[in-house]
């Protein structure tokens, strides 16, 4: 087993002392290799806590740069390191911390084709992604390569920790055989998080990382942590692995890495969508919006949230939240006035799956502000606040 | 007789922010029925438009699944309780579209 040098034992005196750790518990984490999905709100402080702790390989799957958005809980990253590639960043903040492991980093998104492959070299994932194919893309993974998946999730003031696919312990598909169809789940981007939520998880993720590692007290194996910062309160429900499981079942039908966006149900429409896409001809410029506005014949309809518009808001603007918009159609111009609206929120995501959603119900005449607020305030109107 | 249901963030928008919400019902069908009765909004986010309770859609009554209890069958008492325990992705974060 590898030895512990002079600097190491001194920097990890706390744990060597500790009878649960010591020298050996010390050494199995230097030996240990975690591979931390995302490193976002919960793999900042996951990955900030195992590499303090003195986990020897550490490897991060990202591939976003740092967002001015992202420093309200992404606690690897400071305000200098906005622009920059979160691998980068990520990277220079935990050599910074413990110069005597490794960091690994996979600056790709995990795919069908690559997760195995990523995969091979660690010995527990802890999966802290932001998206449905992604969570059952590692839960798969995981149980096909026989890896404990650390599973943390989070959504405003909720959170959710346990360990799946660990051998006769239940997987993700476990606890939900099917991902909630597109859109009726809001993500943390619709939602908001609050800050200190994922720092609470992300901690937990990795307490139970490093109990797996040391082979010491009682896993969340089998057990789903359910937390509620509003109510600070923490319940444990008991989960089972289901026998019919496709993944981990007694006959698992799935034996192989599938494609996820489609189990999903993530069509290429929705995709397109979800990436603020609508045909060029349902889109409009900032520049015409205007021209349209200064003329009074457009109906402006801002799909972003409440708290949103309270930050900024483009003059004439009638507020509907995205999801409320299906059972507020009689708020907006009736289809056959000819009256055209014109849909925004901050960039022109949400907008397009609203212009889809119009479309659907019979508005013909609807576009798609392209770059939404933002671009607004970047082109006309600099004077609001951007955010 | 009323039992406690826990409602998890996402969905308590639809119970007025309520964390928690007293409903009757002597099993746990019963007790989801009156809470999408009186919380009406809830219905289709819990049911699918057959009836069946939505598969994302995990029903605990106190800290077991009802899937390995009786189901909705599932007889319910005064001191239990039961969660909603909804699929939830969250976690690293990105740019706000």
């Amino acid at each position: 087993m590898t030895e512990l040098n002079s600097d190491e034992v001194r920097r990890y005196s706390r744990h060597l002392i500790m009878p649960e750790v010591g020298v050996e518990g010390q050494r199995k984490l230097k030996e240990a290799r975690v591979l931390c999905i995302g490193a976002g709100g919960l793999g900042s402080p996951a990955a900030l806590y195992l590499a303090a702790a003195g986990v020897g390989t550490l490897g991060l799957c990202d591939f976003d740069a740092v967002d001015f958005s992202n420093l309200q809980r992404q606690v690897l990253f400071s305000t200098d390191d906005v622009g920059r590639p979160k691998l980068r960043a990520a990277s220079d903040r935990l050599k910074g911390l413990n110069p005597n492991i490794r960091i690994v980093g996979h600056e790709t998104m995990l795919t069908s084709a690559n997760a195995l492959d990523i995969f091979k070299d660690y010995d527990i994932i802890v999966d802290g992604a932001d998206n449905f194919p992604t969570r059952y893309l590692v839960n798969d993974a995981c149980v096909l390569s026989g890896k404990p998946n650390v599973y943390g999730s989070i959504f405003r003031f909720d959170g959710q920790v346990s360990i799946f696919a660990t051998k006769g312990g239940p997987c993700y598909r476990c606890l939900y055989p099917e991902p909630p169809p597109p859109g009726l789940v809001p993500s943390c981007a619709e939602g908001g998080v609050l800050g200190v939520l994922p720092g609470i998880v992300g901690t937990i993720q990795a307490a139970e990382a490093i109990k797996l590692i040391l082979k010491i007290g009682e896993s969340m194996v089998g057990r789903l942590l359910l937390f509620d910062a509003l109510q600070m309160k923490f319940r444990m429900l008991k989960l089972q692995r289901d026998v019919n499981c496709p993944v981990c079942g007694d006959h698992p039908t799935v034996t192989k890495l599938i494609d996820y966006e489609q189990f999903c149900g993530i069509t290429p429409q929705v995709k397109a969508a979800d990436q603020g896409k609508v045909s060029a001809d349902q889109e409009m410029s900032v520049s015409d919006l205007k021209a349209r506005l200064d003329q009074h014949n457009v109906f402006l309809l801002d799909v972003r949230e409440p708290r949103e518009w309270e930050i900024s808001r483009i003059e004439g603007a009638t507020l509907i939240p995205l999801g409320e918009l299906p059972k507020r159609l009689s708020e907006l111009p009736d289809p056959t006035s000819g009256l055209e609206i014109v849909v925004q929120c901050k960039t022109g995501i949400r907008s397009a799956k609203a212009v889809n959603l119009l479309r659907e119900k019979g508005y013909t005449r609807v576009k798609n502000l392209r770059g939404g607020i933002m671009e607004w305030i970047q082109r006309i109107d600099p004077s609001l606040h951007s955010y | 007789m009323a039992t406690t249901v826990f409602i998890p963030t996402p969905l308590r928008p639809f119970t007025d922010q309520q964390a928690t919400v007293q409903v009757a019902g002597a099993s746990v069908g019963e007790v989801l029925q009156n809470l999408v009765t009186v919380h009406a909004e809830l219905r289709n986010h819990l049911f699918a438009a057959d009836g069946k309770l939505r598969s994302f859609v995990n029903v605990y009554l106190n800290d077991e699944d009802i899937r390995y209890l009786n189901k909705e069958q599932t007889p319910v008492g005064a001191s239990d309780t039961v969660s909603i325990v909804p699929s939830v992705a969250g976690g690293a974060g990105e740019v706000r579209p």
